[in-house]
C-alpha cells in the first residue's frame, strides 16, 4: 500500500487566473473583487479607453473583432505565466470585442500581489504581452465615415521572416 | 482529407468569407494551404507567402502537417488592447 493521497492542493496565493473576451462592458470593481487576496496589500487595475484622436484623425470609434474561442484560452496562458514569474501574484483580464466608443474601455489587467513593485511590473508584462500575441484586431472608424484596420503586431509562430 | 479554413479581419475581408472547407491529399502541411489560397485568385493574391496561421487555436509553424478536421485560421498581424 503506497502512502494515503492527498487531495489536489490549490496554492492560496495562485489561483487559475481569470480571463475573459466579452462584447458587454468592462467592470473593474468585479474583476478586482475576483484577485483580491487577504494577505495582498496592492491592487492594480489597468485600462485601456479608446481615445478620441489617432495619428491625426478624428477618431469616432472602434470596432473589435476577436478569435474568441482562441483569445481566451492565449490570454489565461500569458496570465498563468505572469503568476509564474510573479510568484504570490494574481492576476485577471478582460477584452472586449464589437463597436466602441471614445472614452470606452476595450481592455483590462487587474493584479494583486502582497506589495506594489511586483503588481506594477507584472501588469505592465502582461499588457505588452497581450498586444503582441492575443488573437484581437481592431478597425479604427473616423468621424469623416472612412475607416482602416489599425496595423499590428505579428505573433512569434516560428514562421519565418515575411 | 478536409479542414476547414478561418479567416479574421482584413484576411477576412480579402477572402470575402469567414470560413472555408479545403480538400487536402493527406500528407500536406500549412504552406501548402498557404499556396492553394494565394494560387486561386481573387483578394487571397495578396495574402503574404508567409501569413501567421494557428491550427486547432495554438500558432504553429508553417511546416506544421495537417490531419482531417484540422482547423486552419489565419491570423493578420493583432492589433488588440
Amino acid at each position: 500500500m503506497s502512502a494515503t493521497p492527498s487531495p489536489p492542493v490549490e496554492s492560496p496565493s495562485s489561483p487559475p487566473p481569470f480571463a475573459r473576451i466579452t462584447d458587454a462592458p468592462l467592470d473593474g470593481e468585479a474583476l478586482l473583487a475576483r484577485i483580491a487576496h487577504p494577505s495582498h496589500g496592492a491592487q492594480l487595475l489597468f485600462l485601456g479607453v479608446v481615445r478620441d484622436m489617432n495619428e491625426g484623425k478624428e477618431v469616432e470609434g472602434i470596432r473589435y473583432e476577436a478569435f474568441r474561442e482562441m483569445a481566451e484560452p492565449v490570454l489565461l496562458s500569458l496570465l498563468r505565466s505572469a503568476q509564474d514569474q510573479w510568484p504570490g501574484v494574481r492576476a485577471g483580464a478582460e477584452h472586449r470585442f464589437g463597436h466602441l466608443h471614445v472614452g470606452e474601455a476595450s481592455v483590462m489587467v487587474a493584479v494583486s500581489s502582497p506589495h506594489r513593485a511586483e503588481a506594477y511590473e507584472a501588469s505592465r508584462w502582461i499588457m505588452d504581452e497581450l498586444k503582441q500575441s492575443l488573437p484581437v484586431w481592431k478597425e479604427e472608424l473616423y468621424r469623416d465615415g472612412e475607416s482602416q484596420w489599425l496595423k499590428g503586431n505579428s505573433p512569434v509562430s516560428n514562421r519565418g521572416e515575411e | 482529407m478536409e479542414v476547414d479554413i478561418l479567416f479574421f479581419a482584413l484576411y477576412r475581408e480579402l477572402a470575402g468569407t469567414a470560413r472555408m472547407r479545403m480538400t487536402l491529399s493527406s500528407g500536406c502541411v500549412v504552406s501548402d494551404v498557404v499556396t492553394r489560397l494565394k494560387a486561386g485568385g481573387g483578394g487571397l493574391t495578396s495574402l503574404p507567402s508567409q501569413p501567421v496561421v494557428a491550427v486547432n487555436r495554438e500558432y504553429v509553424p508553417l511546416s506544421t502537417p495537417l490531419s482531417s478536421g484540422d482547423e486552419v485560421a489565419f491570423i493578420p498581424p493583432v492589433s488588440g488592447g
